[in-house]
């Protein structure tokens, strides 16, 4: 399956020219740039290994594409997201987000239905990554 | 009419011997008034009838929705009603409308019960509309200061935490209204909020009149949607929310609805307007309370909203449903089947997303109208929409907006979830294509036809509605055009 988080899921993958243009974007608006890395999707999932801070006091969108690239050397096979935070009052906030690199094969979630009284049932996702936990 | 029979009574015994004075001589019209930074504001479009002058027509507004009734009474010298008099200090002509002004009218913090739209309302919009002095009257817009504002909850969720909890950013959100409107059954329609959630919107919804009729009681359809939300989670890996309507008829209804969709883990609920302002509060505080979203239908406004010389305008009804404290309210498209004039929706969608609205005649905002920090309040756009339109509404409507495709997805001839895929691409397709700085309003057709290249249920989506457009003047536009300035 193909986890569809993140704005452009639903288009083809993004090119590194591509992604360039959004992260330029982002830094016109002022927003931090950071990198994300996991490899358990979990829609509640809430907190990804970050690649170092938010870059806080770039300009250039080179040096972003820089750190996305030594990130994918390091966590191929993984999920990679690219955000911008923005800091202005109230919203200080995430403000984009899009995946850049996922794994070839992509294990997806089990429903788990945990059924009560009164035809009631509690769901559970259950991320199939996590039951092969890597070791990293 | 001469200047003193028109003035002020200021000699008490004269003011108050008994009979009938016009509202002016009683002190309701103030033209040096300066309004203090704590009065509530308001602005109304008034009719006067024939022969009623329209500064006494404001004061009788000013008195009507304050202290006043229709003749003197002695019990005002118990009061200091000197402060208690709403106070009418301006009227303009309506600009290309004659018979019609606009009055605006003051009225001391301590005429209202803090928190309470009801109370609020009452005066505002109470008796005041059924004056037969007047022919119409319409409240345009309102200054709400922040001394009063900070008594409200505001939104119990607001756009920021409504984003970090679906984990959606920089796209609008994606939802359809379940269809037909009536007569499905709970598991024919989870299966309809099933397809259109695996298919790639973010939510669902149920429609207004959605309660818990014969053909599916109320706990049926919760019970199915969360199976329908649920598999769809697990199949796309994306938080997935369908407005679950607990409109009721009692409160106790409403709180039993709302309890069972919090245990079936439901994000998000809805309620109609037409269920009134306490009920609303009252389901904001029960809102906030339980981490839940709360999405408000506005069935019912168009009574009220939409003919410019009598009624309340949207625009004060969305300054009131903010300060209520809902999460989502229907907004108006622009471009839809619904009315909806692009300058005055700019202006409600300010209202319901800016921290700081400041006056904009041209959008039919009249004061500058500081939030305090009230939270966001998400406008949902609904109602004749299909994807071929998606350059125009993220043009008008911008980012921070639920698109609402029912007919645009369910009716798509590939099926719920084609439907759905050929929103969701045209979406994104088109928020890239902004971001990358492409010029949307002229190439956006151009846009959509690329992505439809590669994306078949796009290119059906095109193809099926690409002449259908609702192109009918509004009935509920702005007075006031800019001015050209000599260059």
């Amino acid at each position: 399956m193909k986890i569809t988080q993140g704005q452009f899921a639903f288009l083809p993958d993004l090119t590194d020219v591509e992604i360039g243009k959004q992260v330029e974007y982002a830094l016109d608006k002022g927003w931090a740039v950071s990198i994300e890395y996991t490899d358990d999707p979990h829609p509640r999932n809430v907190y990804w290994s970050m690649w170092g801070n938010p870059m806080f006091d770039l300009a250039d969108p080179a040096g972003v594409m820089m750190e996305l690239e030594a990130c994918r050397r390091e966590h191929d096979g993984k999920y990679i997201k690219v955000m911008a935070f923005d800091s202005a009052k109230g919203w200080e906030a995430v403000r984009m987000s899009f995946i850049v690199n996922r794994p070839k094969h992509e294990p997806g979630f089990e429903l788990i239905r945990a059924e009560g009284e009164g035809r009631s049932v509690h769901y559970t996702l259950r991320s199939y990554s996590s039951s092969h936990p890597r070791v990293s | 009419m001469n200047k003193i029979d028109n003035a002020k009574i200021t000699d008490m015994k004269e003011r108050y011997k008994s009979g009938v004075l016009k509202y002016r001589q009683m002190g309701y019209w103030e033209p040096d008034y300066e309004p203090k930074d704590t009065d509530i504001l308001a602005v109304f479009r008034i009719t006067p009838q024939d022969g009623v002058d329209p500064e006494e027509a404001a004061a009788a507004v000013a008195g009507e929705s304050s202290t006043a009734t229709w003749t003197v009474v002695w019990t005002d010298r118990l009061t200091d009603s000197e402060y208690y008099r709403a106070k009418a200090y301006r009227v303009d002509p309506v600009p290309g409308t004659p018979g019609q002004f606009f009055a605006y009218i003051a009225y001391d913090l301590d005429l209202f019960e803090e928190g309470s739209i009801a109370n609020l309302t009452a005066s505002i919009i109470g008796n005041v509309f059924g004056f037969k002095p007047l022919k119409a009257l319409r409240l345009e817009d309102m200054r709400i200061p922040p001394h009063y504002l900070k008594t409200f909850q505001g939104p119990a969720t607001g756009i920021v935490v409504e984003r970090e909890r679906m984990n959606v950013y920089g796209r609008p959100l994606l939802g359809a209204t379940m269809k037909p409107k009536l007569g499905l059954s709970g598991r024919n329609y989870g299966r309809v909020v099933y397809e259109a959630l695996k298919g790639g919107l973010d939510f669902t919804k149920d429609d207004e009149n959605i309660n818990s009729q014969p053909f599916m009681h109320w706990r049926d359809r919760f019970l199915y949607c969360m199976e329908g939300v649920n598999k769809a989670m697990a199949e796309t890996g994306e938080i997935k929310g369908t407005y679950l309507n607990v409109t009721a008829a009692t409160m106790e209804d409403m709180y039993e609805r709302a309890e069972f969709a919090k245990q079936l883990g439901s994000v998000i609920i809805m309620i109609d307007l037409v269920i009134g302002y306490t009920a609303i509060q009252s389901m904001a505080k029960w809102a906030r309370r339980n981490d839940m979203i709360l999405h408000l239908h506005r069935a019912g406004h168009s009574t009220y909203t939409r003919q410019k010389n009598h009624g309340v305008s949207f625009r004060v009804i969305a300054k009131w449903m903010r300060m209520a404290g809902v999460d989502h309210i229907h907004a108006g498209t622009v471009v839809g089947k619904l009315e909806g004039d692009p300058n005055v929706i700019s202006g409600i969608y300010d209202i319901c997303r800016e921290n700081h609205v400041p006056q904009n005649l041209q959008h039919g905002i009249f004061f500058d109208q500081p939030w305090a920090s009230l939270k966001k309040m998400m406008p949902v756009a609904s109602g004749g929409i299909h994807a071929g339109q998606m350059h125009q509404l993220l043009h008008y409507l911008g980012e921070d907006v639920v698109l609402q495709f029912g007919g645009g997805t369910i009716g798509h001839p590939m099926g719920i979830q084609a439907g759905a895929i050929a929103n969701r691409v045209a979406l994104e397709t088109m928020v890239k294509a902004r971001n990358e700085g492409r010029d949307i309003w002229d190439e956006g057709p151009q846009i959509l036809m690329e992505a439809a290249r590669w994306c078949q249920p796009l290119r059906a989506a095109l193809d099926t509605w690409k002449d259908v457009t609702f192109d009918y003047a509004s009935t509920d536009s702005v007075d006031y055009v800019p001015t050209p300035t000599p260059a």
